[in-house]
């Protein structure tokens, strides 16, 4: 038989990529690919998004709303009642019975994603199922980009954001040390951050104090209070124009040192609003965030250029973090926090070295049994063991995989599992040895008759593997892929490389000296 | 070393009966505390919020729960020990996600006058997430199964799958009655736990059913009942030894893992002795109860082997072009 075979080079070669590949990790050095530490194990937040995308329908019936308007306008059709109802419908009356194929013709082909009915001269116009699907969809995907974009201009290393099932959006942050970055955060991410100008009506505010929601809709206005103070305000229901227009954020400081933040609008924005503030000098304008005003200053002249103030009383982190917020855009639909959690920093170290402390123990225990219960065959099988354990860190630094507690778990239980190949193995052989068999023969009946209880074996965890990686979430699939990796790694290391270890070491293997080479004492040919 | 040496097949099936006996008495009573007691559900599936507060010194539970009482959200709240004497947990069913305020925030707040402590983990759980998160797990679970099921049929024959989906299940209620007794909380470790017993349990199995079925094209004796008692008794060495390697793995990490481990651990620890058990006393008899027969199994093999060989010679001979 050849000294040197396949087996032991293939063997050779898995060690020294386990062990060149996890090196980085190991170390922690700066360079090379690592694996990636668990929330658990280096802290930091992880929440479940919901989004109220029924908020983002609400706006889009709106928006169609002032589309029906506009259009109307521009074709001359004389039209009355324009009202969007609470159930998610427009409707309107043309005062023309001519108008109606027109106005037909209109909605068919300009206002996509709805259907209308019309009952004389009365029309009602509903969004299809599909194009609410497709706001909801929409609704999701802009807050995914919009978060993502909020927490990199944050300077964060390395958050994740991602769209997780249908409707829910998974954000992680690692390395959120105290309790104030952490409240900070989670504002940065709830905040829809919906600028609003908005015209205060001066004819009516007087009245605002005794003024009911429904007095002040029926009106076209809607009321609004002070962000710092109590005071109300009686604001025009259709804003001058949104934060949409707004192309650049900064903060910046007044004469009294305090900040605030200054906004640039883009052309368009800057001329609506330029007309604007030329048509109402002395009178006032809302600068509304989030449905709060933030300032209502009195206009003293035209004002061009496109720049426009919001000062608040803030903090400097608050203006710092609401530039951000309005930089990156408003989200369309609010976000709620439906799960949570925060794993402080010391915890997840506790952690590191707790499951660190059972897995060196578990491997030592394991590595004693076997060298005395199977001898040479045992330190044979233990190198097979310590090149799996590279090879599954080795992989996971190259995959950029995530290592969890339950991942570290799940290291452990590789541990215990992969000796099981080398074990059974070892047993077969030492079964053949009893029947008096060569010690070449043992070892290559062995092998052959192990391999079919193995392989079932280890395909079937890796069955329970797989649908855990697809269907679990967070720590059940850390817990899955450290276990999947383990399984086919042992493959090689523990079938294939002990076999040519084995078949290696065959010329020095004497059968006068068995218990030390497998253990056990044979009475020769039984 | 050699601990157990093969000298005559033990007589088990003879006694499978007993077995029988007490696995389907252990099956009840797991059933039944399931179904009267009923699962310790954590937050991660019921909803809730945990804080987790580690203090400089020994915590004050007494003025810990006196201090968040004041609050009518932490009413009901439960105040116990996590691990060592310095840490704590405070449990409540309220997900604080209604209040759209910051838990840590106001932890620090209301337990500021009992000493010096720091908020190590907040884990706030919405309702309706849990029992999405509880739906995935069961389906996860079921999907594995039939997973496992086809691959064994294909592999062996459809009484194989159903024995060792029996044995797994056996596994998996016992473990799952076993949390309920100690009243472990069930978490999404848990169900991970439970999901490694799965696979584990199976494991075990499928190396003495695959014994089982070397032993059917070797062994002369058509007799089922002594077929699976030699090759269980061939096995046993090596399922008693890897079951006592995992054991002593699993008995680290319950031991030295840290508390947040603990449930996981246990989990396992149960795992590995009933698997242990079912794949050397379950999983076999059921092969037998399910009237397996060895000689039309043989008859089946022949009959494949004979069709294979005809295809062979069908290719040789068109290869040859004598066909």
């Amino acid at each position: 038989m050849k000294t040197l075979n396949y087996r032991v080079i293939l063997l050779a070669f898995a060690l020294i990529f386990g062990i060149v590949f996890s090196i980085p990790s190991l170390t922690q050095s700066e360079q090379g690919k690592k694996i990636i530490l668990g929330l658990d194990l280096q802290g930091g937040l992880h929440m479940l998004l919901g989004i109220k995308s029924e908020v983002a329908i609400d706006s889009k019936i709106k928006s169609m709303g002032a589309t029906v308007k506009y259009i109307f306008d521009d074709e001359e059709i004389i039209f009355d009642d324009l009202r969007i109802n609470d159930d998610q419908t427009i409707t309107f009356e043309l005062l023309d019975t001519d108008d109606v194929l027109k106005v037909k013709a209109l909605l068919t082909k300009e206002i996509e994603g709805t259907t209308f009915s019309e009952k004389g001269l009365k029309f009602v116009v509903a969004m299809t199922e599909e194009e609410k699907i497709r706001t909801e969809k929409n609704a999701i995907a802009q807050a995914v980009d919009t978060i993502r974009n909020r927490l990199n201009e944050f300077g964060l290393a390395e958050p994740t954001v991602a769209k997780q099932g249908e409707d829910k959006i998974l954000v992680e942050v690692p390395g959120i040390k105290t309790q104030e970055d952490k409240e900070r955060l989670k504002k940065l991410i709830e905040r829809a951050a919906h600028l609003q100008l908005m015209a205060v009506d001066e004819d009516r505010i007087a009245r605002v104090a005794t003024m009911s929601d429904a007095e002040a809709k029926s009106f076209g206005n809607v009321i609004l209070a002070d962000v710092n103070t109590p005071e109300k305000y009686l604001l025009r229901a259709i804003p001058v124009l949104d934060g949409s227009m707004l192309t650049d954020a900064k903060v910046g400081f007044d004469e009294q040192n305090q900040p605030l933040i200054n906004f640039t609008l883009n052309g368009q924005g800057a001329k609506i609003f330029g007309d604007f503030t030329g048509k109402y000098v002395g009178k006032r304008m809302a600068v509304v965030l989030d449905n709060k005003v933030y300032s209502a200053p009195v206009i003293n002249e035209r004002i061009g250029g496109g720049r426009v103030q919001i000062s608040g009383r803030f903090e400097f982190s608050e203006a710092q973090d609401l530039a951000i917020a309005l930089r990156s855009g408003a989200l369309l639909a609010p976000v709620v926090i439906e799960s949570e959690r925060f794993i402080g920093p010391s915890l997840g170290a506790d952690s590191i070295q707790a499951s660190s402390l059972a897995l060196l123990l578990g491997f030592i225990l394991v590595v004693i049994f076997m060298v005395l219960y199977y001898g040479f065959a045992g330190v044979i099988a233990n190198v097979a063991l310590i090149g799996n354990l590279f090879l599954i860190l080795a992989i996971m630094s190259l995959a950029g995989a995530t290592l969890t507690l339950p991942g570290m778990a799940g290291i452990v239980l590789t541990v215990g599992m992969a000796v099981d190949a080398n074990v059974i193995i070892n047993e077969r052989i030492r079964e053949l040895l009893h029947q008096g068999k060569s010690i070449a023969k043992s070892i290559e009946d062995g092998y052959n008759n192990a391999f079919t209880a193995i392989f079932d074996a280890n395909v079937t965890t890796l069955i329970a593997a797989i649908v855990l990686v697809v269907y679990g979430t967070g720590a059940i699939k850390g817990f899955a892929i450290t276990m999947g990796i383990g399984i086919v790694a042992s493959m090689l290391t523990a079938i294939v490389g002990t076999h040519g270890l084995f078949q290696w070491l065959l010329p020095k293997m004497d059968k006068k000296k068995l218990n030390f080479w497998f253990g056990i004492k044979t009475e020769g040919a039984k | 070393m050699e601990i157990f040496k093969y000298k005559k097949p033990l007589s088990l099936m003879e006694k499978s009966k007993r077995f029988g006996i007490f696995s389907i008495v252990l099956l009840l009573l797991s059933l039944g505390l399931i179904l009267t007691k009923g699962f310790n559900l954590g937050v991660d599936f019921a909803g809730g919020t945990l804080i987790q507060v580690k203090y400089e010194g020994a915590a004050p539970i007494q003025k810990v729960r006196e201090a968040i009482s004041v609050d009518k959200t932490y009413e009901g709240a439960s105040v116990t020990r996590f691990g060592g004497d310095d840490e704590i947990v405070i449990k409540t069913k309220t997900s604080s996600q209604v209040l759209g305020e910051d838990v840590g925030k106001k932890m620090n707040s209301l337990l500021k006058n009992t000493g010096t402590f720091e908020v190590r983990r907040v884990d706030m759980i919405g309702a309706k997430v849990g029992s999405e998160l509880r739906e995935k797990g069961l389906m996860a679970m079921l999907l594995a199964i039939i997973g496992i099921l086809m691959y064994v049929s294909f592999r062996f024959e459809w009484r194989f799958a159903i024995a060792s989906v029996l044995a797994l299940v056996h596994d998996v209620t016992i473990a799952m009655g076993m949390i309920v007794l100690f009243s472990v909380e069930v978490n999404l470790d848990i169900l991970a736990a439970l999901l490694t017993i799965l696979g584990y349990s199976l494991n075990d199995t499928i190396i003495v059913f695959d014994r089982i079925r070397e032993g059917i094209r070797t062994i002369k004796d058509p007799d089922l009942g002594k077929i699976i008692d030699e090759s269980v008794t061939r096995t046993l060495s090596r399922t008693t030894l890897t079951s006592l390697t995992t054991f002593f793995v699993v008995l680290t990490l319950f031991v030295f893992g840290g508390e947040i481990i603990h449930g996981f651990a246990f989990t396992l620890l149960v795992g590995v002795v009933v698997g242990t058990y079912s794949s050397i006393f379950v999983a076999s008899p059921v092969l037998m109860w399910l009237g397996f027969s060895v000689s039309d199994y043989r008859l089946k093999e022949a009959e494949k082997l004979k069709r294979q060989k005809e295809k062979d010679k069908m290719r040789a001979q068109y290869e040859n072009g004598t066909l």
